[in-house]
C-alpha cells in the first residue's frame, strides 16, 4: 500500500508537468486548430533556460543569491523567454500560413520542433546539462505521512501546477483577455467581426502556452536533474496523449489527461517494467483515439459543411 | 523579390479548380533558352521523360561514380522510393501520416527477420523473390490495420495515431523479444537480395536494381495517378464531403492510399536492409521521416516528379554537408548564391547586394585588425582557394565558438526580421544578413555537420511551407473561399 501511495504521488508529480505543458498544448489548438509539434521543444528551451540561470548565479554548489529568489528568477525568466520564443515561433512559421491547407501548418510545425532541437544541439553540445537540485534545495525537507515522502521539490512543483492551473482558469473564464481567446477559438472570422483584434489574441495565446512550458521546464529539470536537447520530444508526446486523452481543446480536459498519464507512467513503471513504460503510454493514446477521439472531456466536434 | 515569372498571387482565385490552376501552370516557362528547353521537354510526354531521366541515373557509376558517390546514389534511391510512396498517401489522398517510416522500418525487419540467422536455431534464409514480396503483402496488411482509425478521424487525429505508432514502432523494436528484434543493437548479418541463382553483393548491383525499382514504380505511379483511383483520392483530399456524395467509397480509398504507401515503403525496406546488411532501430526515427518529408515538400506534394527531384536534391545536400568542411562549404556558399541569383531581381539589386556585403566583409575585417589582432586569429573552417578567399573577409577572432553560439541566434532572429519586413529595407537587411550567415557558417556550423544538416533539413521544411508550398514542381492548390 505504501508504495501504490509512493507511486501515485510519484506520477500526480510527474502528470502535473505534463498537465502544464499540455494547457499550451490544447490552447494553441483550441484558437488555431493547429498542432504545434513544436510545444514539446518549448519545454526543452524552458529548461536549458533555467539551467543556465544556476549556473549563472554560481552553480548550483555555491548559489551567490538566496535560494528562493533563485529559484524565483529561473521561473519567471524563463516562462518569459519562452512565452517569447512561442510568440516569435507563431509570428514567423504559423501566420502566413493561417488559411493554407490544414496539412501545410503541420508539416510547418514538424520542421519548426526539428529545428529547435537541433538549434538546441548546436548551441548547447549534446551532452546531458545536469541541475544538480540536491546540491541546493534540501530534498530531505519534505513532507513524511506515514511511509510516503513528498520531497520539496515535488510539493512546490505540486502547487505551481495547481496555482499556475487555477490561474490560469481564471484568466480564461472570466477576463477579457480570455474572452476574446474563447471568442477566437469558436469562431476567428466572427470574433474578427467583433472588432477582437484576433493576431494580438493568438499571439497571447502562444505567449502563454509557451510560459507555461518554459515553467514545466524548469520544474522538468529540478525534478529528473538533466536536461538534453531530445528531452523536448518525449515531453511533446506525453503532452500530446495527456491532450488528446483529456480531450483536444479543453481546458480541464488536459489537466486530467496529464495527472491520468503522469499516474499510469508511473505505474507502469513501477509494477510492470520500465521498459515498456513509453510503448505502453502510447499504445494507449492509440486505444482512446480509436474508441473515443474525442477524448474524456472533449465535445464531439461537428462537421461544417 | 519574386520570381518573375510568377503570376501574382492575389489571393484564392474563385472558380479555379485545381485542373484550371494546374492548366494556368502549366503556362508558366522560366525565361529565354530555359523556357524553350523546358517545353521540349514537357512536350515529349511522360515515358520517354522517365526512360531519360533513368539511363540518365544508369549512366553515372559508368562515368566515375565510386565509393562514397555510389553509397549517397544508393541513400538517396531509397529516400527516393520512400517519398514516391510518401506522395501517394500525402500528396495525392491529403492524409498526414506521420508514421510512415514505420513501414519502411516493418519492410527493413521483416526482411531482416525473414533472411537472417535471427529466427530458430539456424534462421530462415528465403529468397528474395518470396521474403520480398511476403514483406510487401504484411505492409499491406499493417498498412490497413494503422489506416482503419482514418475511417473515423479526420485531419489532425489522424497525424496523431499515425505519430503514435511510429514512435511505438522504434519503442517496439528497441524494447520488445530482443532475443529475435536484437533490440538497440538491431539485426545483424541479414543476407543479400538473392534468387534464381544471382546473388547481389556489390554496391553497383544495388545501384542498378534501385534505379530499375525507382523507374518502375515511377511508371506505375504515373499510371495509377491517372486512373480512377488516382482520380478519387484527389477527390478525397480536396472535398471528402463532396467526394462522399459523387458516390466515391471515401474510406476504402483512404485506406487504399495508406496501404498503397506501405507497401512502397516496405519495398525500399527490404532493399535497404539487404544492402546495409543491418538493422538498427534508429535507421527508422523521427530523422529519417523528416528527411523524407523535406524531398517531399521541396519537390511538391502531389507530383512524383517533384516527389523523386526533391528526395534527389535533399539527399545531396544530406550527405553532401558531412565530406569535408571545404566541401560543405562549397554547396553551402552555392546553394546561398544560387537562391540570391535566383530570387533577387533585377540583376542591379543582385550585383548592388553582392558588392555591398563584400565591401562590408572587407571593411569589418580591416576595422577589426586595426583594432586587435587577435581580433581576426581565428581563421575560417573553409581551406583551400574558399578558404584564401575569406580569410580577409570574415572576421573570425581566436575561440570563437561562444560568439559563433551568439551569432547563431542572432542570425535566426534576422532572418525572421528579414521576413517580416518589407521592400527597400529587406535589400538592405540583406548585407549583414548574409555576412553574419558566412561568419556563424565558418564559426559554429561547419565544425558540427551532422548537426547542421539536420537544421538545414528543419529550415527546408519551414521555409518551403512559407514560400512556396506547391513545391519546386508541383503545381499550386487553389482553394475556393470557405
Amino acid at each position: 500500500m505504501a508504495f501504490f501511495l509512493q507511486e501515485l504521488v510519484n506520477g500526480l508529480t510527474t502528470g502535473a508537468l505534463y498537465a502544464l505543458v499540455a494547457l499550451g498544448f490544447t490552447m494553441v489548438y483550441g484558437v488555431l486548430k493547429l498542432l504545434n509539434f513544436a510545444h514539446g521543444d518549448l519545454y526543452m528551451v524552458g529548461a536549458y533556460v533555467g539551467f543556465f540561470v544556476i549556473q549563472w548565479f554560481g552553480g548550483p554548489s555555491h548559489v551567490s543569491i538566496p535560494v528562493p529568489l533563485l529559484l524565483v528568477i529561473m521561473f519567471v525568466l524563463a516562462a518569459l523567454l519562452v512565452g517569447g520564443l512561442g510568440v516569435a515561433m507563431e509570428r514567423f512559421a504559423y501566420r502566413p500560413l493561417r488559411d493554407a491547407p490544414r496539412i501545410a501548418p503541420l508539416i510547418t510545425a514538424i520542421g519548426v520542433s526539428f529545428f529547435l532541437e537541433n538549434s538546441a544541439q548546436l548551441l548547447f553540445g549534446a551532452q546531458p546539462r545536469i541541475y544538480n537540485t540536491s546540491e541546493f534545495i534540501s530534498l530531505s525537507s519534505g513532507i513524511q505521512i506515514g511511509s510516503v515522502t513528498i520531497d520539496s521539490v515535488q510539493i512546490m512543483v505540486l502547487v505551481l501546477a495547481v496555482l499556475l492551473t487555477v490561474g490560469l482558469r481564471y484568466l480564461v473564464n472570466r477576463t477579457a483577455l480570455g474572452r476574446q481567446m474563447r471568442a477566437v477559438a469558436a469562431d476567428r472570422e466572427a470574433a474578427e467581426m467583433l472588432g477582437i483584434n484576433v493576431n494580438f489574441t493568438i499571439a497571447a495565446t502562444f505567449f502563454i502556452g509557451g510560459a507555461l512550458a518554459g515553467v514545466a521546464g524548469v520544474m522538468g529539470g529540478l525534478l529528473f536533474n538533466q536536461v538534453t536537447p531530445t528531452i523536448g520530444f518525449i515531453a511533446g508526446l506525453k503532452a500530446f496523449t495527456a491532450a488528446v486523452v483529456g480531450g483536444i481543446g479543453s481546458i480541464p480536459g488536459a489537466v486530467l489527461g496529464g495527472l491520468l498519464i503522469g499516474v499510469a507512467e508511473s505505474f507502469i513503471t513501477g509494477y510492470i517494467s520500465s521498459t515498456y513504460s513509453n510503448l505502453l503510454v502510447f499504445l494507449l493514446l492509440i486505444a482512446v483515439m480509436l474508441v473515443r477521439p474525442s477524448g474524456l472531456l472533449g465535445r464531439v466536434q461537428l462537421q461544417k459543411v | 523579390m519574386s520570381l518573375d515569372s510568377q503570376p501574382p498571387a492575389a489571393g484564392p482565385q474563385v472558380g479555379a479548380d485545381e485542373w484550371v490552376a494546374r492548366q494556368a501552370g502549366r503556362r508558366e516557362y522560366l525565361p529565354s533558352w530555359m523556357g524553350d528547353a523546358q517545353r521540349r521537354w514537357e512536350r515529349i510526354g511522360w515515358w520517354p521523360r522517365l526512360a531519360i531521366v533513368g539511363l540518365a541515373a544508369a549512366v553515372l557509376p559508368l562515368i566515375g561514380l565510386g565509393g562514397f558517390q555510389l553509397q549517397v546514389g544508393i541513400d538517396t534511391l531509397v529516400i527516393v522510393l520512400l517519398a514516391l510512396g510518401l506522395n501517394i498517401v500525402v500528396g495525392w489522398a491529403g492524409l498526414l501520416d506521420l508514421g510512415y517510416v514505420a513501414f519502411f522500418g516493418f519492410g527493413a525487419y521483416g526482411f531482416a527477420l525473414l533472411s537472417s540467422a535471427q529466427i530458430g536455431s539456424s534462421g530462415i534464409h528465403l529468397p528474395a523473390y518470396l521474403s520480398v514480396p511476403i514483406v510487401m503483402v504484411g505492409a499491406a496488411i499493417l498498412g490497413l490495420l494503422v489506416g482503419w482509425p482514418s475511417r473515423r478521424l479526420i485531419g489532425d487525429y489522424l497525424a496523431i495515431v499515425t505519430l503514435f505508432f511510429g514512435e511505438a514502432f522504434v519503442e517496439f523494436t528497441n524494447n520488445v523479444a530482443p532475443k529475435v528484434l536484437g533490440g538497440p543493437n538491431g539485426i545483424v548479418g541479414i543476407d543479400p537480395i538473392r534468387g534464381f541463382g544471382l546473388q547481389l553483393t556489390s554496391n553497383t548491383g544495388y545501384y542498378y536494381l534501385l534505379v530499375i525499382l525507382a523507374v518502375v514504380t515511377m511508371a506505375v505511379l504515373r499510371l495509377l495517378d491517372s486512373s480512377r483511383t488516382g482520380r478519387a483520392w484527389r477527390a478525397v483530399r480536396e472535398d471528402p464531403l463532396a467526394a462522399a456524395s459523387m458516390t466515391i467509397p471515401v474510406n476504402r480509398v483512404k485506406l487504399m492510399a495508406f496501404s498503397f504507401g506501405a507497401v512502397v515503403a516496405a519495398l525500399a525496406g527490404t532493399i535497404f536492409a539487404a544492402q546495409q546488411i543491418s538493422v538498427f532501430p534508429t535507421d527508422f526515427d523521427t530523422p529519417i521521416l523528416i528527411l523524407v518529408y523535406a524531398g517531399l515538400v521541396l519537390g511538391g506534394a502531389g507530383s512524383i516528379a517533384g516527389a523523386a527531384a526533391g528526395a534527389v536534391v535533399v539527399m545531396v545536400i544530406y550527405d553532401g554537408l558531412l565530406r569535408s568542411p571545404t566541401d560543405s562549404g562549397y554547396l553551402f556558399y552555392g546553394l546561398i548564391l544560387l537562391t540570391l541569383v535566383v530570387k533577387l531581381r533585377p540583376w542591379r539589386r543582385l550585383a548592388a547586394v553582392l558588392a555591398a556585403t563584400a565591401a562590408l566583409g572587407f571593411a569589418t575585417h580591416a576595422i577589426a585588425r586595426a583594432i586587435s589582432a587577435s581580433a581576426v586569429a581565428g581563421g575560417p573552417q573553409s581551406t583551400g582557394w574558399l578558404g584564401d578567399a575569406l580569410r580577409y573577409w570574415v572576421t573570425i577572432p581566436a575561440n570563437a565558438t561562444a560568439l559563433g553560439n551568439w551569432g547563431y541566434v542572432l542570425l535566426v532572429c534576422l532572418l525572421i526580421a528579414l521576413v517580416q519586413v518589407k521592400g527597400r529595407w529587406r535589400t538592405i537587411l540583406l548585407v549583414p544578413t548574409l555576412y553574419l550567415a558566412s561568419f556563424v557558417w565558418e564559426t559554429v556550423l561547419s565544425a558540427q555537420p551532422a548537426v547542421t544538416r539536420q537544421l538545414m533539413i528543419g529550415a527546408i521544411l519551414i521555409v518551403m511551407m512559407i514560400a512556396r508550398p506547391q513545391g519546386l514542381l508541383g503545381s499550386r492548390r487553389v482553394e475556393a473561399p470557405t
